[in-house]
């Protein structure tokens, strides 16, 4: 089951990508999703691509790991897809029903937020790729740090967001454990109609509270018992530092935008 | 039905295709007999859980195959239609406290055979003779499973187990974390569903006691093959080549190996204290008056 979730999955490497300011790449992932806005017209979207493609090529992991991210999304992109080409109107119309329209409006407007959803999700899942869980929480941290001015919990939030991540391979093992005993015991998750399937996740779902409990108690003490106090005035073991690299990255980032005003 | 269990060839690899591709077993040739008592020891990450996991086909080969008496796993095998395997091997993972769930400790135990097709009524009768067999009182029955001791939930999820009547039972360390009477329990129980219900048993352990006292044939992992399969005698014989695979032998395997190096001698490796003192007694006064030991 954990070959499934690759989105979000980091992959180890030492490319530029890697090594970027993870506060650069969360900054410029967002970024990218404003941006491909500005797109409009074919040679936005074909600029668009190639500079996906590049920034691709740089991480030196495989595209298929990237066009994995796109499966589990495929059938939400379809049906917008459909919907886009469906009803739009306008141009040329090649087939009409009802209110149900195929124009070549509608076609280009399809391909054009296809292409919308593939590289945002290229590009977020360039960004969980090639950064570990644990340097993206740091990340935010730093990144919500102004807040504090306004009395909003930087620490608290920061900590929970870095225990989150931190469990959550465990806790798929421990899914896959349970998973594997329950089976042992003659469960079958995945078979059966839709109220079967939920009924096999009972057996799952309570012994993995009650362990998640458990270890949210045991991690509370064993934190006290070392003396964590939160908060203020706490170093850090990682520490992030900005370098010309990162600069490089937002000057690239804002060169596209540049050419995206001027394409479209 | 004669329920041997043979690995040809077998190859397992986790995550195959991906980064994360680890091979955990290799060229595994073994036959586990029916009725045999067999105990698998190996130094942690040596490929003992991922095996056990291929003899009830919760994992499939990646390569090679896997008998299971008429049934034969196979890379292709289809997934479904596992489920009479499941029943007839059953298994103990480690920690099996974890898979508890229901209300009571009751439904709990009825839960495995009732997934198998047998009926309530039957499935709580089963309930209430493992309780027994697994040497706990009636009166649990109706308490909830979370609301026993870590040694009685033990108890209670290695009794679901049992309830579906298998003919093989896999227990993967059933004793890690119990205290010794705990665990002189469950090794015992284990013991008499061998000799008296004729259970094929299978177990995975790192305490080299238990496999003295009641495996009758050991298997040895190393890096993810099998570097030894022979009796307890046989494998306790050689301390040292134990010793390299960072395994230990039993208490009076070590002693008995300490005394010979002092220039005593044995017919066959002791395993357990009698046969040890059987043949210590004779030499004591020679042996011991000329190596000067006081």
């Amino acid at each position: 089951m954990s070959n499934k979730l690759l989105l979000g999955r980091f992959i180890p490497g030492d490319s530029i990508v890697h090594r970027l300011d993870p506060r650069v790449k969360l900054l410029m992932s967002f970024y990218f999703v404003g941006i491909i806005f500005l797109a409009d017209n074919w040679q936005t979207y074909l600029f668009l691509f190639l500079f996906t493609m590049v920034a691709i090529l740089l991480t030196k992991i495989k595209l298929g790991f990237f066009i994995k991210g796109v499966r589990p999304l495929i059938w939400l992109i379809l049906f917008t897809v459909l919907l886009q080409m469906l009803f739009s109107s306008g141009g040329t119309v090649y087939w009409s029903w009802g209110p149900i329209v195929i124009s070549s409006y509608g076609v280009v407007n399809g391909i054009y937020i296809f292409m919308r959803f593939v590289l945002i999700i290229f590009m977020s899942t360039l960004l969980t790729l090639t950064t570990p869980p644990l340097s993206l929480a740091d990340a935010i941290e730093s990144l919500l740090k102004p807040l504090k001015v306004i009395h909003f919990p930087v620490y608290e939030v920061a900590l929970m967001l870095s225990i989150a991540l931190r469990f959550v391979p465990t806790l798929m093992d421990e899914t896959e454990k349970i998973m594997n005993a329950q089976r042992a015991r003659g469960v079958d998750f995945g078979e059966g109609n839709i109220f079967q399937q939920m009924r096999a996740i009972v057996p799952l779902l309570i012994p993995l509270f009650v362990s998640s409990f458990n270890r949210a108690e045991d991690l509370a003490t064993a934190m006290e018992a070392r003396g964590y106090q939160g908060g203020e005035g706490r170093s850090k073991y990682r520490v992030l530092s900005w370098q010309l690299a990162d600069n490089l990255t937002i000057l690239a980032f804002a060169l596209v935008t540049v050419v995206l005003v001027i394409l479209r | 039905m004669v329920m041997d269990i043979t690995f040809k060839d077998v190859g397992y690899t986790y995550q195959v295709g991906t980064p994360f591709e680890s091979r955990a077993l290799h060229e595994i040739n073994l036959t586990l007999r029916d009725h045999a008592f067999t105990a698998i020891i190996g130094h942690t990450g040596s490929g003992k859980s991922t095996l056990v996991q291929h003899l009830n086909a919760l994992l499939k080969p990646t390569s090679g195959t896997v008998t299971i008496g008429d049934r034969v796993i196979t890379p292709e095998t289809n997934n479904k239609n596992l489920k009479p395997i499941r029943q007839k091997v059953g298994m103990v993972f480690q920690f099996p406290e974890s898979q508890l769930f229901e209300e009571t400790v009751a439904k709990d135990i009825a839960f495995g055979p009732m997934n198998f097709g047998v009926s309530e009524e039957e499935s709580l009768k089963r309930a209430k003779e493992m309780v027994q067999l697994v040497g706990l009182k009636d009166a649990v029955l109706e308490r909830s499973p979370f609301d026993l001791s870590g040694g009685q939930m033990r108890r209670v999820a290695i009794a679901g187990v049992l309830a579906m009547k298998p003919e093989v039972l896999i227990l993967d360390e059933p004793t890690a974390g119990l205290d010794p009477e705990g665990r002189r329990d469950i090794m015992g129980m284990v013991q008499r569903l061998h000799q008296e219900n004729q259970l094929t048993v299978i177990l995975i352990t790192h305490l080299m006691e238990d496999v003295a006292n009641y495996a009758d044939q050991v298997v040895v992992m190393e890096n993810g093959g099998v570097v030894k399969v022979g009796t307890p005698r046989e494998v306790f014989s050689n301390v040292q080549w134990l010793r390299d695979k960072q395994l230990g032998v039993p208490e009076t395997a070590a002693f008995a190996d300490q005394l010979i190096k002092k220039g005593f001698q044995f017919k066959q490796m002791p395993l357990t204290e009698t046969e040890l003192a059987d043949e210590l007694l004779p030499q004591l006064p020679q042996a011991g008056r000329n190596d000067n030991v006081e």
